[in-house]
């Protein structure tokens, strides 16, 4: 599979395809996230938003993927997404991976989960809807 | 479980209400200068008993693709996690420990090149334990909102544990 190009919003977090993850799951791109100052919320834990970001790009990096597995490279438009905060990020590298539940031609059910040392105690997931083929929501 | 009638009033748990009101300018002051809100560049801009708005200039860095110059949809979650989060803290009249439980977003339209970004949050609910928050943001008129929305946090006993 190859690497997703990210937006400068992801190579701004330092957000990058995971090289060596932890353990492969196999399908979608796994995304990487190292600690810093600029994914910090309260001291010493990840920020929700930093978390979020990770699992949007992992989410819009599995569609692209099965996009162009499917001959199809057709833009894409998020229209909404729902994140669930389970445990609190600590200070080190966070992984994560988009999940598609269902990839039609005008759009996308989208998951995605992040974790960090142990890939089933996941510490956040997002459930996106995503438009292909930049239609808007409106 | 109960509403609180006034923000200084404490039915819902928690610190004692005393001393100093919580202040959310200083409080963004405080967080919004580190970590993820002050690498994003999140300012002040005002607050009612129950609502907090805070906003973030566009940047080249916070942007989803560099044709269009659109700002990731992230940024925006990031900006209304701390605008819902400080208006929990501005109803109840002081500061309590909570984490974000879960938060939705409904994306109207992008966000344009070069707009400021805007986020207000309010939190309409308070219980025992759960901050109920809806949220919106905007590139300076309200009635033209670019994202909804609607969230969860809730008190923990001790985060520094």
């Amino acid at each position: 599979m190859s690497a997703p190009e990210l937006p400068p919003y992801a190579r701004a977090l330092d957000i990058g395809v995971a090289k060596n993850p932890p353990e492969l799951i196999g399908g979608a791109p796994i995304l990487s996230m190292p600690f810093s100052e600029k994914v910090q919320g309260r001291p010493g834990f990840l920020h929700g938003g930093a978390i979020s970001g990770l699992l949007e790009m992992a989410a819009i990096a599995a569609i692209h993927s099965a996009l162009i597995e499917a001959g199809n490279d057709a833009p894409i438009k998020q229209a909404n997404v729902t994140i669930d905060f389970m445990r609190g990020g600590l200070p080190e590298m966070t992984y994560a991976q988009g999940k598609i539940a269902r990839l039609g031609r005008t759009m996308a059910n989208v998951s995605a989960f992040a974790w960090q040392g142990d890939p089933d105690r996941i510490i956040a997931q997002g459930h996106m809807h995503y438009l292909i083929g930049g239609k808007k929501p409106d | 479980m109960s509403d609180t009638s006034g923000p200084t009033d404490n039915p819902v748990g928690g610190m004692p209400v005393g001393g100093d009101k919580f202040d959310p300018e200083m409080a963004n002051q405080m967080m919004g200068n580190i970590g993820h809100s002050g690498f994003i560049g999140m300012n002040y801009v005002g607050h009612g008993d129950n609502w907090v708005e805070l906003a973030f200039d566009w940047r080249e860095d916070l942007v989803a693709d560099t044709q269009s110059g659109i700002i990731a949809s992230s940024a925006v979650i990031s900006l209304l996690d701390n605008a819902c989060s400080l208006s929990i803290w501005t109803r109840l009249g002081y500061f309590r420990p909570q984490v974000t439980m879960d938060l939705r977003l409904d994306y109207l339209r992008p966000s344009p090149s070069g707009e400021r970004v805007y986020g207000k949050g309010v939190c309409y609910h308070m219980t025992k334990s759960v901050g109920f928050v809806r949220g919106i943001a905007h590139n300076g008129d309200p009635e033209k909102p670019l994202a909804h929305a609607t969230g969860t946090f809730i008190r923990v006993g001790n985060m520094l544990k």
